[in-house]
């Protein structure tokens, strides 16, 4: 039995320790926000945080989550529903194609903005290279990020309105 | 009471045959009008003619409008979405066919809810078709055939699915049609209602309005009344200065749901409380071997470990977990019978390839396009050019690997999976499954892209059979080497060029061969461009691997090869690359306009930091024209894409936004190809197996994209997935070009870098 914390709330597991953190929080918690892309650390797809980090859940087994908080992309809106600033701003860029990188790259871009407020367009590049958008949309990204930041402002300002409503 | 109940048919549906197709319209229990088009699109052609209605000999395009009594309109589409926005793009047209707000518009894939539309109003509307059985046909991204193609929606127990999407066949025959309809017919019950002329009512905002009465009244308040009137022959639809919501950003509908974690896609799905099993597959590595033989003595002991099956065609492990499954498969050691290409490698290949155009030479293999006389207007030519060019096999690598969730138990079929044809892996389900095809439930997912991978039904026959055999309700995912390794790879060529330039630098003769069967068949062609005299030929050869459509299919290579040459022949013509395609695009404006607006988008001319180079590339496919400027920096060890400068003609950009998005994307995935990308081959095998060594664009080397879009035909609509890829890779082969001298024949770019 593995004791971990998932986006504010306790959970007692009953799998092999060593099992990665991607496959006990989707199999078994049934949370299937995070997505499995590679297997081996190089696309992102399956990033959650821990205590605030990211972290490759395909790569990281179960035990080293214990006593740790773990986040998720079910667990980056306010807990009132509130989408983040980053989430609106995914919105408002229209940023998603198949939208099957995105809660990864959310999870990325989250964990950038909270290290670094007013990320540089360099600075954005080397912290979102982790993770792989196969649709190609890193100049929608940047921008959103961008946005979420308060540096640029939102291309649909109306359409992020209307998401939050 | 249920979806189902609620959405049952209160009586049957009124229907008729009109000039444009069939509509049809009925109340739903609760008061919900709904109205269905099937469309004939048209005078099929040869190449359509077996997918389509047998016996009528019709494509169909269908499209269902529901009116609910909230006021709010859904549109049913017969289509998945995989990223390409289409449906919301669909939708939109609806609703400024119908005057509703975008706010109060949804948007729902016709086969999530089967119960939705009763078999018997389904048939009505439908009638029978089938998909296409050629997998590499090119499918969903976009229509092609000459416009007219559509797969066609075909009648499956109550549910409607199709494998196609397209604005410009389901959107512009279709849903535009639905919604004139249903905007007349209301239309009609106002006037009666309130008994005054049809002509005075106005609608706006999906309201009616009477303007010297001042009566109104909601669309959802005369629902039931609209579907009393006469079914109307021709509804009109708009014209482009009427457009409101058409040609406009209006804002995706499935992107909230790709924010927060709640899209479903197919790795996601399966039956709400059951125990799922996990099964881990592997295919043999060479094709047309089997397994012989499997040792799976480790595996047996490891946790988890339910089932292990040698299948014949792929071994698999059924486990707890699908962790557990894949570690257990990775024990498993496994020999394969024995094919006539163990020892091939990819310079075996090449080597052959080469040797089929040698057999072809000048003037053989099969004929493609035939004008003016090639041959000797080159033996006359005053300058004589000749390049070969080379492109490898590329993988799909859609983000989310193949995979399919299936459970099969009394007779029926229940399957989650990401399909861009969801008929033809329904009946790969119902083989697998040993049921009937009609008693397979396809349950709709978001795709985790598709880029034609997705065109194959055989994970899903993987899934039913591992479900059937082992009893349980199995969730089978493919490892990102699974993945890469059994694709159906975009195929690799050789192209040979000779041009001829008379003694003013103009090009007057053009002699191609290559080595694909191409997809679609204008892939190589050059009739845009103004050259009197014109071979194009095909040789013939025996591809190592499964062939698939891979992102505009054999436009992704002709790009680069007919762009390639097209520059090599300007510059020893002496010309600027711009003006040098100014010249041969004389007699086709659209396309000069295209790269007119590239060029000066990118500043064509202007000085450029030392060490960058820029170059031009146009193609045209699936109906719409894309031209491309790169800009390249050389100053680094390898080269650096800088910036892209994108200007396309799709006749008419229904949602600029979405049409600019897939600019972008399409964009991303050639550079990413033509950068780093290949699929090699050693003993048979495929020798990539995930991100590491089959590298995927990344934020830190992606570069500016811009787009600009002209709306050169608006009653000619043209694909948006596909196009913005063919030019990718010439545009930066030419920047490097004309950065430092060096031709790139041959991709991907960073072989010649390494
Ligand atoms: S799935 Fe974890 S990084 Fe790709
Ligand atoms: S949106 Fe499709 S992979 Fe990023």
């Amino acid at each position: 039995m593995v004791k971990i914390s998932v986006n504010g709330k306790a959970e007692d597991i009953d799998v092999d320790p060593a099992m990665p953190l991607l496959w006990a929080v989707r199999e078994q918690l049934g949370m299937t926000g995070t997505k499995f892309g590679c297997g081996i650390a190089q696309c992102g797809a399956c990033t959650m945080h821990l205590d605030g980090e990211p972290i490759r859940s395909c790569s990281t087994p179960i035990s080293a989550a214990e006593g740790k908080e773990i986040t998720t992309i079910e667990g980056i809106a306010d807990p009132d529903g509130t989408l983040s600033k980053v989430q609106q701003a995914w919105i408002s860029e229209q940023v998603p194609q198949c939208g099957y990188c995105q809660s990864g790259q959310i999870m990325s871009a989250t964990a950038l903005l909270r290290q670094t407020p007013r990320p540089t367009d360099e600075q954005i590049n080397a912290y979102m290279s982790g993770n792989v958008c196969r649709c190609g949309m890193y100049g929608r990204i940047r921008k959103a990020i961008k946005v979420a930041a308060g540096l640029e402002t939102a291309t649909g300002a109306d359409i992020a309105e209307e998401a939050s409503a | 009471m249920s979806d189902a109940e609620q959405n049952k048919p209160e009586r049957s549906l009124a229907a008729k045959w009109t000039r444009r197709g069939f509509i049809g319209a009925g109340v739903l229990t609760g008061g919900a009008l709904v109205i269905g088009v099937a469309v004939r699109t048209g005078n099929p052609i040869g190449k359509l003619k077996p997918i389509v209605a047998p016996g009528d000999g019709e494509a169909l395009v269908n499209s269902w409008v529901k009116i609910d009594a909230d006021n709010i309109v859904t549109a049913i589409v017969p289509h998945c979405e995989m990223g390409q926005g289409a449906n919301s793009t669909i939708a939109q047209m609806l609703a400024d066919e119908m005057d509703v707000s975008w706010d109060n518009v949804r948007v729902m894939d016709a086969p999530a809810d089967g119960n939705y539309v009763s078999q018997h109003a389904a048939r009505m509307f439908v009638g029978p078709g089938t998909l296409p059985d050629k997998p590499n046909a090119v499918g969903f991204m976009e229509p092609t055939y000459d416009g007219l193609f559509t797969q066609v929606a075909k009648l499956a127990s109550a549910y409607i699915t199709g494998g196609s999407s397209s604005v410009r066949a389901t959107g512009q025959n279709g849903m535009r049609i639905a919604g004139a309809a249903a905007r007349e017919m209301l239309v009609a019950a106002a006037a009666k209602e309130w008994g005054v002329p049809a002509g005075e009512i106005t609608t706006a905002d999906g309201v009616l309005t009477h303007g010297s009465s001042g009566k109104t009244a909601t669309y959802a308040s005369l629902a039931a009344a609209a579907a009393e009137q006469e079914l109307p022959n021709a509804p009109r639809i708009k014209s482009v200065d009427e457009y409101k919501l058409m040609g406009t950003a209006a804002p995706r509908k499935d992107i909230p749901l790709k924010v927060d974690g709640s899209a479903m896609f197919g790795v996601d799905g399966g039956p709400a409380g059951e125990n799922l099993r996990y099964a881990a597959v592997k295919a043999p590595p060479v094709v047309g071997s089997s397994v012989a033989s499997i040792d799976a003595s480790t595996a047996k002991g490891m946790g988890g470990v339910l089932q292990i099956l040698n299948m014949g065609d792929f071994v698999a492990v059924v486990a707890d977990s699908y962790w557990q499954a894949q570690q257990a498969l990775n024990t498993i050691k496994t020999t394969y019978t024995e094919t006539e290409i163990d020892d091939l490698d990819s310079e075996q290949m090449f080597a052959n390839y080469a040797a089929a155009l040698d057999e072809a030479g000048e003037s053989g293999g099969s004929s493609k396009a035939d004008y003016g006389d090639a041959s000797d207007a080159f033996a006359n030519a005053a300058k004589k050019v000749e390049a070969e060019y080379r492109v490898p096999f590329l993988a799909h690598a859609t983000m989310e690997p193949m995979n399919c969730t299936a459970w099969v138990r009394d007779g029926k079929c229940d399957i989650w999976t990401g399909t861009q044809v969801p008929l033809m892996s329904r009946d790969g389900a119902a083989e697998g499954a040993g049921v009937s095809a009609d008693n397979v439930t396809m349950h709709t997912v978001f795709l985790g892209g598709g880029f034609g991978r997705r065109l194959t039904p055989e994970y899903a026959n993987q899934a039913a059979r591992l479900a059937k055999a082992t009893g349980y309700p199995i969730k089978m995912l493919w490892s990102r080497e699974e993945d890469t390794a059994q694709d159906f790879y975009r195929p690799a060529d050789i192209s040979r060029f000779t041009g001829g330039l008379d003694e003013n630098g103009k090009l007057v003769s053009w002699n191609n061969i290559h080595c694909t069967d191409d997809e679609p068949a204008e892939a190589p062609l050059v009739e845009f461009y103004d050259i009197p005299n014109v071979a194009i030929r095909g040789a013939e050869v025996e591809p190592p691997l499964r062939l698939g459509a891979w992102r505009s299919v054999a436009h992704s290579q002709h790009g680069f090869f007919v762009e390639s040459f097209v520059d090599e022949l300007a510059h020893e013509a002496g010309k600027d690359p711009v003006e040098f395609r100014r010249e041969l695009l004389a007699n086709s404006p659209r396309h000069l306009a295209v790269l007119n607006g590239a060029a000066k988008m990118a500043d064509w001319g202007s000085e450029l930091p030392e060490g960058h180079g820029r170059g031009i590339a146009i193609a045209r496919s699936f109906g719409s024209i894309v031209a491309e400027v790169a800009e390249v920096d050389m100053t680094g060890d390898k080269p650096r894409v800088v910036k892209i400068y994108c200007c396309v003609d799709a006749g008419f950009a229904m949602n600029p936004d979405g049409l600019a998005a897939q600019m972008e994307s399409g964009i991303v995935y050639g550079l990413t190809a033509a950068l780093y990308d290949e699929i090699t081959i050693k003993n048979g095998a495929v020798e990539q197996s995930n991100f590491h060594d089959y590298h995927m664009m990344r934020m830190d080397d992606a570069p500016e994209i811009a787009v600009q879009i002209i709306n050169g035909a608006p009653d000619n609509l043209g694909g948006a997935g596909e196009p913005g890829l063919p030019p990718a890779a010439a545009a930066v082969t030419n920047a490097i070009f004309a950065a430092n001298g060096q031709r790139i024949r041959e991709l991907p770019i960073a072989k010649h870098f390494a």
